[in-house]
């Protein structure tokens, strides 16, 4: 029996107005509160935070102040889809090109991590332009071409038996 | 058109099974043997006999509930039953509509026209609703698969009519869904601000809010 695997996600989203501006102002106040569903959510595992006091504060990051950046850890993948699709998180999406340009590349990207492990930033970023560039595998997937934590899992072993 | 899909709804032609099957799929969540027995009334040997002839045939899945009690004497869990996920269609001839709505809803997506696919959503609601006239929106959603129920003054949706494009293009087709539901309530003369948007796990992703009459 494997040892369970928990996903890790990763997406960025491009701002059409600097952070502080009256433009995000709207988006910005509806972090505590669409946080505070995902945290709550059942299998939320941890999200990447920029303060634990300030829930209005963004992740600062090197990837370019325009980005916009979501990281967190679930226990599955019907898990996050539930957070994203069937929770009031939904109403926030679908209001997305109010506050966010359309990006005709990916903009998220999941794969599975050992339960306890939480991946830096910068391993979330490689992941993303892995897929992007090579399209999805068990390495870096999206929703609509997943992958389970098994076909992730016995990766290794079939890299193996194919040298 | 598969052969299996043709056997499981032939299954349904038994009146006993028939009902069986829509106590438990109308309930939303898992049924014990004997409560189904009841409502169809039928005995318990029976319904458990079909009810299981209904899994076989992956219409119903079935599970174990823990008995309330814990410890010795409360006895074996109950077999309990639920509606199968998966889905079942025939068509004769064949059609596949989802294949080609699943096309669709991709051009719309890489044309980024999300706005344009709801405004024909609710144009289509409002055609549908002049095939209707005069009847309250809780039946025309019944009788679109909807699967109306009230909870807590709202009339949620059990079912997804569109289930599996919804999981394919979440944001598109519930979007569409809401503006579809608004245009079927404008069209039947009734308020499309009560359709509104609040998903939960395994349920339709749109609920309505109280008609203004009804709180009168």
């Amino acid at each position: 029996m494997l040892s369970d695997m928990h996903l890790a996600q990763l997406n960025i989203a491009h701002m059409r107005a600097p952070v502080d501006s009256p433009e995000l102002a709207e988006f910005i106040a509806l972090l505590e509160p669409v946080n505070a569903i995902a945290d709550a959510a059942p299998g939320f595992v941890w999200r990447l935070k920029e303060s634990e006091t300030d829930p209005t504060a963004t992740v600062v990051h090197d990837y370019g102040d325009h980005l916009l950046v979501n990281f967190s850890v679930w226990e599955s993948l019907d898990a996050l889809w539930d957070y994203v699709y069937r929770s009031a998180h939904l109403g926030v999406l679908r209001r997305r090109r109010e506050w966010f340009l359309r990006v005709a590349e990916p903009y998220t990207v999941m794969w599975w991590i050992p339960e306890g492990h939480i991946p830096p930033l910068a391993e979330g970023m490689r992941r993303l332009e892995r897929l992007k560039a090579e399209g999805p595998s068990p390495e870096a997937f999206t929703f609509k071409d997943s992958y389970s934590s098994s076909e992730a899992a016995s990766l290794p072993a079939a890299a193996e038996a194919r040298k | 058109m598969s052969s299996d899909d043709l056997d499981a709804l032939a299954l349904l032609h038994d009146p006993v099974r028939r009902s069986l099957y829509d106590v438990v799929a109308g309930s939303g969540g898992d049924v014990g043997r004997g409560e189904a027995a009841e409502a169809a009334g039928v005995s318990r040997t029976l319904a458990g006999h079909h009810l299981d002839r209904l899994v076989e045939a992956g219409l119903l899945e079935s599970g174990l509930r823990r008995p309330e009690k814990k410890g010795p004497g409360s006895g074996r869990p109950a077999k309990v039953y639920r509606r199968a996920s998966g889905e079942r269609s025939v068509s004769l001839p064949p059609r596949d509509y989802t294949t080609l709505a699943s096309v669709l809803a991709g051009v719309v997506d890489l044309l980024g026209a999300e706005e344009q696919a709801e405004r024909a959503a609710r144009d289509a609601g409002a055609r549908m609703a002049g095939r209707h006239r005069g009847e309250p929106v809780e039946r025309v959603l019944s009788e679109r698969g909807y699967e109306p129920y009230e909870e807590d003054g709202l009339l949620r949706l059990r079912n997804c009519p569109f289930h599996v494009l919804a999981k394919e293009q979440p944001l598109l087709v519930c979007s569409v869904n809401l503006a579809l539901c608004q245009g079927l309530l404008e069209g039947l003369g009734d308020d499309p601000g009560r359709a509104r948007l609040d998903p939960r796990p395994g349920e339709c992703c749109v609920a309505l809010a109280a008609s203004k009459t009804n709180e009168d």
